[in-house]
């Protein structure tokens, strides 16, 4: 018999179903994915199994769990199966803990409230299945706040938290997405080694999760169940155009074509960059430090890194948004430097930002023409508006969007719309240089694939030069001419993309490669390639920064800080890359 | 948190000073002083009276002499009861003043928590509604229109409750003052519950809770109550401020021997030092239950304690 069994399941928000006519069923002990773009109403689904959705949603259908109805049931009845029976974990824990209340307490009232164990005998089972969850010294982080631990602990105590009652199905809804990479590799593996008997339905938007873990999948389109089936067949022959088109703009790390390096004259150049903050102690905290880069004409640099890598404080150094503490940069053979507002007007029309999420970054008062048109009224202020007007169009054409958008207000545009919106409001000057901070990390499959190929295009039309800031490997493979491995605010690796992603140098790059899930069955997932997370720039690791993960280490990696040196075309900061590059 | 704790209270120094000195000047410049009657005295005994209080010197040396006064601890004699210094004076009204701001202040805490929190459980019902109606109500009506209205009432009209102080004993003669001083209090500390438990159950973690099985009364107790109280903790420090300045008018209509009371009385009188000392008294009260306040905040919010 089925744990669960869903029947026409129609989700409303007044007249608009959000979800509707899903039907599916998870089996004892199974792992099912439940897959999708954003708003296609998997998260929703989630929240209805445990009757978790606002108010105002109205809930039609059949939901049995363990045969008996448990769709628009009664509080009390759902409160006995929440936890002990269905339990979920959440996307981001930062926002689903408690942050007034210490983890220890948060997991023991689950305990009491299903009358699962009281006083000490509570405390003990808490801190033992702290323990399960990898969380180190639990004794101690059974009286931590969740700000004190970080996010891939935070998860853990939030898994710890949805399997103490031991439950017959776990709901995971996006459990690694606000993770860095390396630390969802090791959440992913916990999920799986933790689950025991428990049925896991398992939410995600990238295909690379679910793919080597799930027995089957869901795939949902628009609120409708478009297909389901074992993964492996659903990978090798998708029946639905939904399963096509996700497989289609699936970014993978280990195929598609790569883009030659280029070898146009260096336009800007960095050198020996640092950036440091003080936090509230007025402790300094040296966020980007002694980094060295260049960037060719019509060449794509991409930055990548995890949380805290530096990435985002070096380009608002070089934009000069942030001081910048030591270092220079040298942009068409004259310094840049100071603050932005100081710098001359070419220098900055010269150089462009696009932020990560357009939504937040375009002002939500004014219309697509006025937010594009605003930087020429800055920077050309002589011309007509109708001579604006026409330019205007112009880029908006260009970035695929047509008349019909120019009175629109951006919370009338789609992601990948805006997105455009925000590419159009920069190329409008005509830079030389596009710094795209995560530009493409909000995006799903086909808005994403037209937002890189419109940078491609622009790139070949004009020669733009772009620095592509991503946490995403896949992505940057696909865009990049050269890629910079960022750890810790040091520069570990810089080589060209086929290089880097065939042979890479430097164990952190390694690693960031085998933990990048890949959106095939048939490439076997990897162990999670490295422990721990990255660790705080207020106390960084003596000698190499990447020691204390590294299982190449030895002592001269914990005493002497590698400097970079190019071996073999490839400028890498380790000092076991050469025995490293012949022992593969 | 020591160290902010400490910083804090070394700012309250010049804010301090800067009451003292606002204070001692508006004082002065109120038309009239401490010895003018009805019945005027010669002049050559007024002048020989304000010579011994040093009123003959020029503002600014006055000023300097109560300060250097202040600095040892002398809030200086009373002008109209010669026979009291103002510290006596102060120690002789604060403990009325005090017993019945600190019932109101306890009563509007809890009742205004409560009826917050019953009203947000219940949002958009007509029990919602109806707290907030009163709520609204009791913000609108000052204290010198609700305490007339609740003495004729309670006191005159139907007998229930003493109307007065003087001559009744016991519990009861506190149940109509404290009311009134809390009343608008309930009123406003119901609203700003209502308004952030409602923002914190709809938090990410609340709805972690409910998946967890906790149940309303849990996840109150538990999860929300906590981060509910912090826009209220926030506004303790103000409402310190209005209990203290309404129980003026509440001591006098209902003639408690309180701080309030002498605090009228000496402003009637132009009594200088005795309303100096009741201001610099209050305002060290409220700088004080302030700084309390930003501590109890660090208690509450983990986040805060760390940084």
């Amino acid at each position: 018999m089925s744990l669960l069994e869903v029947n026409n399941l129609r989700i409303c928000y007044g007249d608009t179903a959000v979800v509707d006519d899903v039907s599916f069923v998870v089996r004892r002990s199974e792992s099912v994915g439940l897959v999708g773009e954003s708003g296609c109403g998997k998260s929703q689904t989630a929240l209805a199994l445990l009757g978790l959705l606002p108010r105002d949603a109205s809930v039609s259908g059949s939901i049995r769990f363990d045969g008996a109805e448990i769709a628009n049931t009664s509080q009390r009845q759902l409160d006995e199966i929440r936890a002990t029976r269905i339990s979920i974990v959440f996307q981001d824990p930062m926002q689903a803990l408690n942050p007034y209340l210490r983890i220890g307490q948060q997991l023991r009232q689950i305990l009491l409230q299903h009358n699962l164990a009281r006083g000490t005998d509570a405390d003990e089972k808490v801190i033992a299945m702290l323990a399960r969850v990898g969380l180190p010294d639990p004794k101690q982080q059974f009286h931590a706040y969740p700000h004190q631990l970080s996010g891939g602990m935070r998860q853990r105590a939030m898994i710890a938290s949805a399997l103490i009652a031991r439950p017959d199905l776990l709901i995971a809804d996006e459990p690694t997405t606000a993770l860095d990479v390396t630390v969802q590799a090791q959440i992913l593996e916990l999920l799986e080694e933790l689950r025991d008997d428990t049925a896991l339905l398992l939410i995600t938007h990238d295909l690379g999760i679910v793919a080597g873990r799930c027995e089957r999948l869901l795939v949902f389109e628009a609120g409708k169940l478009v297909e389901s089936g074992p993964t492996g067949a659903m990978f090798a022959a998708p029946a639905s155009d939904s399963m096509k088109r996700l497989l289609k703009f699936a970014p993978r790390i280990d195929r598609g074509a790569i883009l030659p390096p280029a070898e146009g004259k260096t336009v800007l150049s960095v050198e020996g960059a640092s950036v440091s903050y003080r936090d509230a102690s007025h402790r300094e905290l040296r966020a980007v430090l002694d980094v060295t880069l260049s960037l060719r004409q019509a060449e794509t640099l991409a930055i990548v890194g995890e949380s805290g890598s530096g990435k985002t404080s070096l380009v608002r150094a070089l934009l000069g948004l942030i001081p910048m503490h030591a270092g220079r940069v040298v942009y068409a053979g004259q310094l840049l430097e100071g603050a932005v507002q100081t710098r001359a007007a070419a220098q900055r029309r010269d150089l462009q930002l696009v932020f990560q999420d357009p939504v937040s970054a375009l002002n939500p008062q004014m219309r697509v023409q006025s937010i594009v048109s605003e930087p020429l009224r800055v920077h050309a202020g002589e011309q007509t508006a109708q001579v604006r007007l026409a330019r205007v169009v112009a880029i908006l054409k260009k970035v695929g969007l047509n008349e019909s958008f120019l009175h629109r207000f951006p919370h009338q545009l789609s992601g990948g719309q805006a997105q455009r919106v925000a590419i159009a409001r920069s190329l409008i000057l005509e830079p030389k240089i596009l710094i795209c901070d995560e530009a493409v990390a909000a995006l799903d499959g086909s808005a994403r694939d037209q937002v890189l190929e419109l940078l491609r295009a622009v790139q070949r039309e004009s020669g733009l030069s772009i620095i592509f800031i991503s946490h995403d490997l896949a992505v940057v493979r696909s865009i990049s001419h050269r890629v910079a491995v960022l750890y810790l605010g040091r520069l570990l690796e810089v080589a060209d993309t086929a290089l880097l992603f065939s042979e890479p140098r430097h164990p952190y790059t390694r690693a960031l490669l085998d933990a990048s899930p890949v959106p095939d069955p048939l490439v076997p997932t990897h162990a999670a390639p490295i422990k721990g997370e990255v660790p705080s720039l207020l106390s960084p690791p003596s000698g190499c920064v990447f020691h204390p993960r590294c299982k190449f280490a030895d002592g001269v990696c914990s005493d002497k800080r590698p400097l970079l040196r190019e071996i073999a075309g490839v400028r890498v900061a380790c000092h076991h890359a050469e025995v490293l590059l012949k022992h593969p | 948190m020591m160290r902010y704790a400490l910083h804090r209270l070394l700012w309250a120094i010049p804010t301090l000073l800067l009451v003292i000195v606002l204070a001692f000047l508006m004082v002065h410049a109120a038309p009239g002083g401490p010895f003018d009657d009805e019945r005027a005295p010669h002049p050559d005994v007024l002048a020989t009276v304000e010579a011994s209080y040093h009123l003959d010197e020029p503002l600014p040396q006055q000023l300097g002499r109560y300060l250097y006064g202040l600095i040892q601890g002398d809030l200086g004699p009373s002008f109209r009861y010669p026979n009291y210094s103002v510290s006596e004076l102060i120690g002789h009204g604060f403990p009325a003043s005090l017993k019945l701001g600190a019932l109101a202040m306890l009563l509007a805490v809890l009742v205004g928590v409560s009826a917050g929190t019953f009203a947000a459980l219940r949002q958009g019902s007509l029990t919602d509604r109806a707290v907030m109606s009163f709520a609204m109500t009791g913000i609108s009506i000052p204290v010198f229109v609700v305490a007339p209205v609740l003495v004729l009432l309670l006191a005159v009209k139907l007998h229930w409750l003493p109307a007065g102080w003087s001559g009744s004993a016991g519990a009861a003669k506190y149940v109509l003052p404290v009311i009134t001083l809390a009343l608008p209090q309930i009123a406003y500390i119901a609203r700003l519950t209502r308004a952030s438990m409602i923002d914190v159950l709809g938090r990410d973690f609340i709805r972690t809770a409910r998946a967890q099985g906790l149940g309303t009364r849990s996840i109150i107790r538990v999860h929300a109550l906590k981060p509910a109280m912090l826009p209220v903790l926030s506004y303790m420090g103000p409402a310190i401020a209005a209990i203290l300045t309404g129980s003026v008018v509440v001591e006098q209509v209902f003639g408690i021997p309180g701080l309030g009371a002498s605090f009228v009385q000496g402003a009637l009188n132009r009594d200088y030092t005795l309303v100096l000392g009741i201001v610099i008294f209050y305002a060290t009260l409220i700088i004080a239950l302030n700084l309390i306040v930003d501590v109890l905040y660090g208690v509450i919010d983990p986040r805060v304690r760390q940084q």
